[in-house]
């Protein structure tokens, strides 16, 4: 309870938790107030926003209702965003921790891979991925996660660095643990804490990630994403330009809304550390 | 300079393995893509079983995968990077013939967002916590939250469609026939909105490095000194403290290239700007994965070479750097 008390100490955590909390309603809500297809046709084409009580921002160029679209593409959002970073943030935990534990050629090999996914651009990597494998839900979140899992191993390792060399690891190698077993039951749970502080800025940069890719048509064509709406809105952005225009605020609330909501965790955890 | 070359010789040296991974990577995507050269080839040609069997063992494609992989990296060496499928054109050539325009691009979105993000960094970091410091600091995250590719429409509506005053997309203003200063003029006025679709998301993040990097500074035991010492505050600022915080800069100018080639895909999609982002969108749409792996290849040589120019420049910058290693 403290810990949340601090944490609501900032208006700039406040504002965070509060957008993402509407954004959770939002993707909960979506198949309740939108019950089924929100790629159906609702309405006339191209209705403007606030023209008629039922479709309140209107429709897109094939009459398809836009908040209903918004909705269910704030489910895409959250869905990818969240499960792209938690493979990211594991895959680069365990990797991390194995090239800081094992050291010598293993740490050497997985270092260079590590410095190989850094150096190509993760954009790149990902539309190539989408575009050999094929777009679908899944393989839009493992092209995500393959080009974000670098930071989260770089920081493991570091911190792995300096705790393998704590007591009680030595302690657990006296008593007979297998190497494996010290590395990810002591020293990986102790190593989390700093990697898991990059969670904020993995979970935006996945965001924008596959909202970039729907954009360019790379998403899961059965799904209605934020990036796609904007696209499609781009075909008539002389004439309808609010069609782009919408889902795109929702996208910069969304990201802006995980920023905050990380920094107030931040704040409020460094606070703790600085009082213990 | 021997520090220089010592440094460029370690980093050199590390740059080939991590090309040689970015190359195995690659090959195992080519073999995983549906369909071979032969069958791409065959798409545009035509041809019966006996011409594809023979194109085959012509193109050494029915040998085994790692005759394959060594036929690959043979050809790299040559910087032969295959032959394009939509273009019908060697894939060097046709890379060649777009990196400049994204070079331009990419060069002064970068002196964009440096520059001016560094320098409002500096007008936020002077005082840290005050008014004009929080305004700053949430507007540049409320900026690093704009995706790029919205940014870009959002321009294009503002300035091109209403406004009227720059053009919507394109490099240049087709068969114009304009040279020497009039063309370049024209490129430039071309390239005001996607540098700065581009510049603009990444000005946040020099913008926050550097306030942060001052906000430290201020606590440091040399800037209480040379308070004592009774400097006037602008040397103050701007010569003790801010030039203590813009050597971390210079190494995410370094991290930030891969990230803005990834950017620039989208940008040059947005405003059809014929440049190596919009070339890998139209290898996406034309299934030419060959074509799309060059480029993979060409941008990891590119940020390679980027970070080796950073290194230097820093070591240029930091005395310190690679002094340490004199025996090594």
């Amino acid at each position: 309870m403290k810990r949340l008390h601090r944490f609501f100490q900032t208006p700039e955590a406040i504002a965070g938790a509060l957008i993402l909390a509407l954004l959770v309603i939002m993707a909960l809500a979506a198949p309740l107030l939108f019950p089924g297809d929100p790629q159906a046709i609702a309405g006339p084409a191209l209705l403007s926003p606030f023209q008629h009580w039922s479709l309140p921002l209107g429709t897109d160029r094939l009459g398809r209702d836009v908040l209903a679209e918004l909705f269910h593409g704030a489910r895409t959002s959250l869905a990818v965003g969240l499960t792209a970073a938690a493979a990211a943030l594991l895959v680069g935990a365990v990797v991390g921790t194995m090239a800081g534990f094992a050291g010598g050629l293993i740490d050497e090999v997985l270092m260079r891979i590590t410095d190989a996914f850094q150096t190509v651009p993760s954009f790149l990597l990902a539309l190539a991925f989408v575009s050999i494998v094929g777009p679908s839900l899944g393989v839009v979140i493992a092209a995500i996660a393959l080009g974000a899992w670098t930071g989260p191993a770089r920081v493991a390792r570091a911190e792995v660095l300096s705790i393998r060399e704590r007591d009680y690891v030595a302690g657990a190698r006296v008593i007979g643990m297998h190497p494996l077993e010290i590395a990810f039951r002591e020293v990986l749970p102790n190593a989390l804490p700093p990697v898991l502080a990059l969670s904020s800025v993995i979970v935006a940069a996945a965001i924008l990630t596959e909202a970039a890719l729907s954009f360019l048509g790379l998403g899961d064509p059965n799904r209605v994403t934020w990036g796609g709406m904007i696209a499609e809105g781009r075909t008539v952005l002389r004439t309808a330009p609010f069609l782009s225009i919408v889902p795109g605020i929702a996208l910069v609330l969304t990201v802006l809304g995980v920023y905050l909501a990380g920094e107030g965790v931040v704040e409020s955890t460094a606070v703790r550390r600085s009082l213990s | 300079m021997t520090r220089a070359i010592r440094l460029l010789r370690r980093r050199l040296v590390g740059s080939v393995f991590v090309l040689l991974i970015v190359v195995i990577g690659s090959f195992l995507l080519l073999e995983a893509a549906p369909g071979d050269a032969v069958d791409a080839y065959i798409v545009s040609t035509g041809g019966d079983a006996g011409m594809i069997e023979l194109l085959r063992h012509r193109w050494g494609l029915d040998q085994s995968e790692l005759t394959r992989l060594a036929n690959y990296l043979w050809a790299l060496l040559h910087l032969d990077l295959g032959q394009s499928v939509t273009f019908s054109r060697p894939i060097r050539d046709v890379i060649l013939e777009r990196l400049p325009t994204t070079l331009i691009l990419m060069g002064s979105a970068t002196a964009l967002s440096f520059g001016l993000g560094s320098a409002l960094g500096i007008y936020a970091g002077a005082r840290p916590g005050s008014f004009r410091d929080r305004f700053l600091s949430i507007g540049s995250l409320a900026l690093y939250a704009v995706p790029g590719f919205w940014l870009g429409l959002v321009l294009i509506v503002v300035f091109a469609v209403d406004l009227r005053w720059l053009p919507i997309g394109g490099i240049e203003t087709i068969a114009s026939a304009k040279t020497g200063l009039a063309r370049a003029g024209d490129i430039a006025t071309h390239l005001v909105l996607p540098v700065s679709a581009l510049g603009f998301i990444y000005l946040a993040l020099y913008l926050r490095m550097m306030r942060a990097g001052m906000a430290e500074a201020w606590r440091q035991d040399f800037v209480l000194a040379a308070r004592a010492r009774g400097l006037p505050r602008r040397r103050l600022v701007l010569a003790h403290v801010a030039r203590n915080a813009l050597l971390p800069l210079v190494t995410m100018l370094g991290l930030q290239s891969a990230q803005m080639l990834g950017g620039s895909v989208v940008i040059e999609s947005v405003f059809a700007v014929p440049g190596l982002g919009r070339l890998a969108q139209e290898a996406v749409a034309g299934r030419d994965t060959p074509l799309l792996l060059g480029i993979i290849l060409v941008s990891a040589v590119l940020v390679i070479v980027i970070n080796l120019l950073v290194d230097l420049a820093y070591a240029f910058l930091d005395p310190r750097v690679g002094a340490g290693e004199a025996g090594a």
